[in-house]
């Protein structure tokens, strides 16, 4: 029998659990929540992991086994989640984070499970966000699985948007559904009929109806809409080849061809006939705008659940990897550690945790803040129907508000921590009873924060994946690899691409993240990382706030420079530029949320009595992490920044004699040698130095001067040693990792 | 026989998936960062409940009841997954599970608590638990509690229960050999030690969870903190039990040879 000596040494001890999720991902209060993970997680690691294990994703038929997985969804209260309770759910109030939690949790064995269980709510959430409240309440509550006594089949639903054949994809603006009327007898209800072809529908193996995009192709329907086709309903429903795709396998996806007449009322959000023509309340992409925002962030939580499920299988492995070879008998370090011997393992599979934490922190605040989000866009469409407020009449009120909702974020950030005087806390209030305000405020978070985690998590996680993936050598790419590794490598790929591939949330952050209220509030938060580096320095805060205020600044000035060739930097069809500023803020926004997580379980992990014994252990673990992260990404937005500050600069030229003007002249030196011995080769190695006969040394030209750009070079030196201590912070938690208590087993497939 | 008050005993051990590896504590011998451990529901107490739901979802009247002791913390995440499984009234007792407390000390938290229960009739009572545990089998916690409580009609090893329609029941116990002991007790109150039972552990379902926590939460809140340990008791040596694994792959064995293996492995 060892003596416990976890209490002198405050590092990680064991793999974190549910009480530290739960303090971390902000659900320690909900326990509505925690049964639900505890439920996604008794369906994943059981019959969705044997399933896996017995090869069931090697075919792209909708088998049996799979569909089976559909009765144990239903009877673990997954299909039910979505809805109200009012419609035959259980949760009260908006489910973003109890969705995202429930997708990592199905996604931590298998993604294909996880859209398979989500397909049916995303074949819902057209009608849950714009529906009418009739068709609400129809489909619905027919997608709840049957109560005891109850004699009917759940519903399930697909979601069909689909560019033109044969490609796949959800740009909005291309459609290649039609629909045009049927029947229109006067005094009834129009008949429409509806054309559609699917590409890549998911659930479309077992779906009993379809939300499809269509678009006008008649002149008595305006513009375009989303209707709700039933299998039922006249016409041809056919559910089509299944798509050859090569990830996701317990997902059903197929082709489907739709050519139905259905009542206009199947119109989601209804319509109104004006002159005699119909016009849909809402557009396709006004409901589908108001589906992504939110089933984004769960398809970004996939990926954040692969990251870190590929821990515990990595850690295994590298310990184990030597055991039953001829030099590797019990005792010696050769057998007991195994490659964790190796510095380079566990600073691979550091990174690879710390990515997953980073992530995943990102996308639940992202989860948590839609929760916010729901219940403000609810108060702001009341506002705005009480006041007739719509298209450009509700822009006008938004921008009158602009001021309030900039003074309501200032206040807010200059009052934290405080007790504010009653008369500025008088004006908080009241800007925050603004309807308006409050939605611009968090709007402005929603729309970056959306884009930024569906992107960072998934484009940047499948490449951290491959890294999971290589850490276990030939094991990884195996079927039978501990972890599913190598098919979760080839699963991120399709959730960086699922509901929208990255360039559209690039193009979308690109727009929303030079929104000033977003750009006040990232002002702010660079100050308080500062004021929370003062605090806790190991965190990295003050390494982020440095790359957060680089990225500042470089937004501005690219904002206002031009090229060499004269054209603005900052614009929407420049990529090179918008893009790449987009995919730098997300490694600050992933990172700040890491941090703000491990300072969540450095106060309030004491008040759970379970964890009060180690954690320490737990924090001083994060922290290390949270450095590694923000010094990488602070790595990251010094090579993006400085790339776009330089890179669009034309590079000094030996023929250009403006350049060479700045140039020192060689006889200068020749001239003061006598008083300064030496002066001459010292300056030639310091400075670009024309000689007497022309010649310059050999290189592309002399080197760029950037008065003008002095303040990010300032910033940007600075920045590089802001990575101070961050390797250190490595090597502490490369330690941890090679000491972790581990199970003897991975509880899946069990 | 009809409206029964079923009280299972049962609380908490270390996932067996993880790493038990004995340590001394300052508190006495323990297992390496148990705190720290997933739990999971003891799977003989389990298999109890899971029974003892069971009867009550085809009796209508029965009333089941879970009786834990185990740290409050450690107990509420417990609920969060086994709340879920079958409906029950949660009495807890904040005290440790550690699989080194003395059953007789924990027996009398027990008793304790299942004699505070509100309207308990001991006429109808049955008491449920495992007969066994995976923390640490001493496996005679459940006669304790029986005794204390003064029910003397106990079974252990049970496998199956039949209600009879005049208030008694058959209890299959397992014996040697793939046998059961079959018995009649004529009526409640009674022990049932369970074995493995005949039923599949029940699916999650958090509807079901939301229903059992509105009781659960106040139950967690109110658990009275009771000290069980293993006071006087001096452990010489812990150890988890040696696993074997010498696996040979050979073809073509007559069934004598396999039956002379197995008798000579039997008596090394």
């Amino acid at each position: 029998m060892s003596t416990d000596t976890s209490t002198k040494a405050p590092t990680l001890q064991t793999l974190p659990g549910d009480d530290v999720r739960q303090i971390m991902w902000r659900f320690a209060e909900r326990y509505d929540l925690q049964m639900v993970v505890q439920s996604a997680r008794g369906v994943a690691r059981g019959p969705v992991a044997r399933l896996v294990a017995a090869g069931g994703r090697n075919s792209h038929e909708w088998t049996e086994g799979k569909n089976d997985l559909l009765s144990s969804f239903d009877e673990s209260g997954i299909t039910a989640l979505f809805m109200d309770p009012e419609d035959g759910g259980y949760i009260e109030g908006p489910k973003n984070l109890a969705l995202a939690l429930t997708a990592f949790e199905l996604a931590w064995v298998d993604a294909g499970s996880a859209t398979s269980s989500l397909a049916s709510n995303l074949a819902l959430a057209p009608i849950h966000e714009r529906g009418t409240p009739e068709q609400r309440h129809y489909y619905m509550s027919r997608c709840v699985p049957p109560k005891p006594g109850e004699n009917r089949k759940t519903w399930r639903g697909s979601f069909a948007l689909t560019e033109p054949l044969p490609y796949v994809g959800v740009d909005t603006s291309v459609l290649s559904g039609r629909v045009r009327i049927a029947d229109w007898k006067e005094g009834s209800e129009p008949t429409i009929q509806v054309e559609k072809r699917g590409r890549f529908i998911t659930g479309m193996g077992f779906a009993n109806f379809v939300t499809a995009a269509v678009e006008s192709d008649d002149p008595r329907i305006k513009g375009s809409c989303m209707v709700i086709l039933e299998e039922t309903d006249e016409g041809i429903y056919d559910r089509g080849v299944p798509t050859k795709k090569l990830v996701h396998q317990l997902s059903s996806t197929r082709d489907p061809i739709f050519n139905m007449k259905v009542p206009a009322h199947r119109i989601i959000g209804g319509y109104t006939i004006k002159d005699g023509v119909i016009v849909p309340n809402f557009s396709h992409g006004e409901v589908i705008e108001a589906v992504f925002r939110r089933t984004r962030t769960t398809v970004g939580l996939m990926t954040s659940a692969k990251l870190l499920s590929a821990v515990e299988p990595v850690i295994r492995y590298q310990r184990s990897r030597f055991r039953g070879g001829a030099n590797a008998t019990p005792g010696t370090p050769r057998f007991d550690q195994g490659l964790q011997q190796k510095e380079d393992a566990l600073h691979r599979l550091i990174d690879i945790w710390a990515t997953g934490e980073a992530s995943a922190s990102l996308g639940f605040a992202t989860a948590r803040l839609f929760d916010d989000f729901d219940t403000i866009e609810k108060r702001k469409d009341a506002y705005c129907t009480e006041h007739g407020l719509k298209g450009r009449a509700q822009l006008r009120a938004f921008q009158k508000v602009q001021a309030e909702a900039m003074e309501l974020i200032r206040l807010e950030s200059a009052t934290r921590g405080t007790t504010p005087d009653s008369k500025t806390m008088g004006r908080i209030e009241e800007l925050r009873s603004n309807t308006l305000v409050q939605y611009m405020v968090t709007d402005s978070l929603a729309q970056v924060l959306c884009p930024a985690t569906k992107l960072w998590n998934t484009g940047y996680g499948a490449t951290t994946m491959r890294e999971a993936v290589s850490l276990m050598g030939g094991y990884g790419i195996t079927e039978d690899c501990p972890g599913f590794l190598g098919h979760k490598w080839m699963d991120a790929q399709l959730e960086a691409t699922y509901e929208g591939p990255e360039a559209v949330q690039r193009r979308q952050l690109s727009v929303t993240m030079t929104n000033e209220l977003f750009l006040e509030q990232f002002k702010l938060w660079t100050t308080e990382m500062r004021k929370t580096a003062s605090q806790y320095p190991g965190t990295g805060a003050c390494t982020l706030a440095t790359a957060m205020d680089t990225w500042s600044w470089t937004l501005d000035h690219l904002q206002n420079a031009k090229d060499a060739n004269g054209k603005a930097l900052y614009h929407g069809q420049r990529h090179g530029v918008a893009f790449a500023m987009a995919d730098a803020l997300c490694w600050l926004l992933a990172s700040r949320q890491q941090i703000l997580d491990t300072l969540e379980l450095r106060e309030k992990g004491a008040q759970n009595p379970v964890l009060a014994e180690n954690l320490d252990g737990y924090v001083n673990f994060f922290t290390d992490l949270c450095h590694v992260q923000a010094a990488r990404a602070a790595g990251e937005v010094g090579r993006v920044c400085a790339e776009l500050v330089y890179g669009y600069n034309r590079h000094p030229s030996w023929n250009d004699p403006e350049a060479t003007e700045e140039c020192y002249k060689a006889d200068v030196f020749d001239a003061l040698e006598e008083a300064v011995a030496g002066i001459g080769s010292c300056a030639r190695g310091q400075c670009d130095v024309i000689e007497c006969d022309g010649s310059h040394s050999e290189k592309a030209g002399p080197c760029v001067k950037a008065f003008a750009i002095e303040a990010f070079a300032k910033r940007r030196m600075k920045l590089d040693g802001c990575l101070t201590g961050a390797r250190l912070a490595k090597d502490r938690a490369a330690q941890a990792v090679a000491q972790v208590m581990i199970p003897e087993a991975l509880d899946y497939p069990v | 026989m009809s409206g029964l008050q079923i009280v299972v005993c049962g609380s908490l051990v270390p996932d067996p998936l993880q790493t038990l590896e004995p340590a001394t504590t300052p508190t006495g011998p323990g297992l390496k960062n148990e705190l720290m451990l997933p739990a999971v529901l003891d799977p003989w107490a389990g298999h109890a409940l899971y029974e003892a739901a069971n009867l009550a979802k085809s009796h209508p009247g029965t009333k089941v009841y879970l009786v834990s002791v185990g740290p409050k913390a450690k107990l509420q995440q417990l609920m969060m997954n086994i709340a879920q499984k079958v409906p029950f009234e949660l009495v807890a007792v904040d005290a440790s599970a550690s699989g080194f407390t003395d059953p007789f000390e924990v027996a009398s938290a027990l008793a304790g608590a299942i004699e505070k229960i509100p309207g308990l009739d001991r006429s109808r009572l049955l008491l449920f638990g495992g007969c066994s545990s995976a923390s640490r089998d001493a496996g005679v916690t459940l006669q304790l509690v029986g005794e204390k409580l003064g029910i003397t009609d106990q079974f252990l090893g049970v496998d199956e229960l039949q209600l009879q329609g005049d208030g008694s029941f058959k209890v299959y116990e397992r014996i040697e050999g793939g046998q059961y002991q079959v018995s009649t007790c004529q009526s409640a109150p009674a022990v049932l030690g369970w074995a493995t039972g005949k039923l599949p552990i029940p699916p999650n379902n958090p509807q079901v969870g939301m229903q059992n926590m509105r009781a659960i939460m106040p139950a967690l809140q109110k658990a009275a903190a009771v000290k069980v340990g293993a006071e006087g008791v001096t452990y010489d040596k812990v150890e988890v039990p040696n696993q074997r694994r010498e696996t040979q792959i050979k073809k073509d064995l007559s069934v004598d040879e396999i039956a002379r293996e197995l008798v000579e492995w039997i008596r090394n």
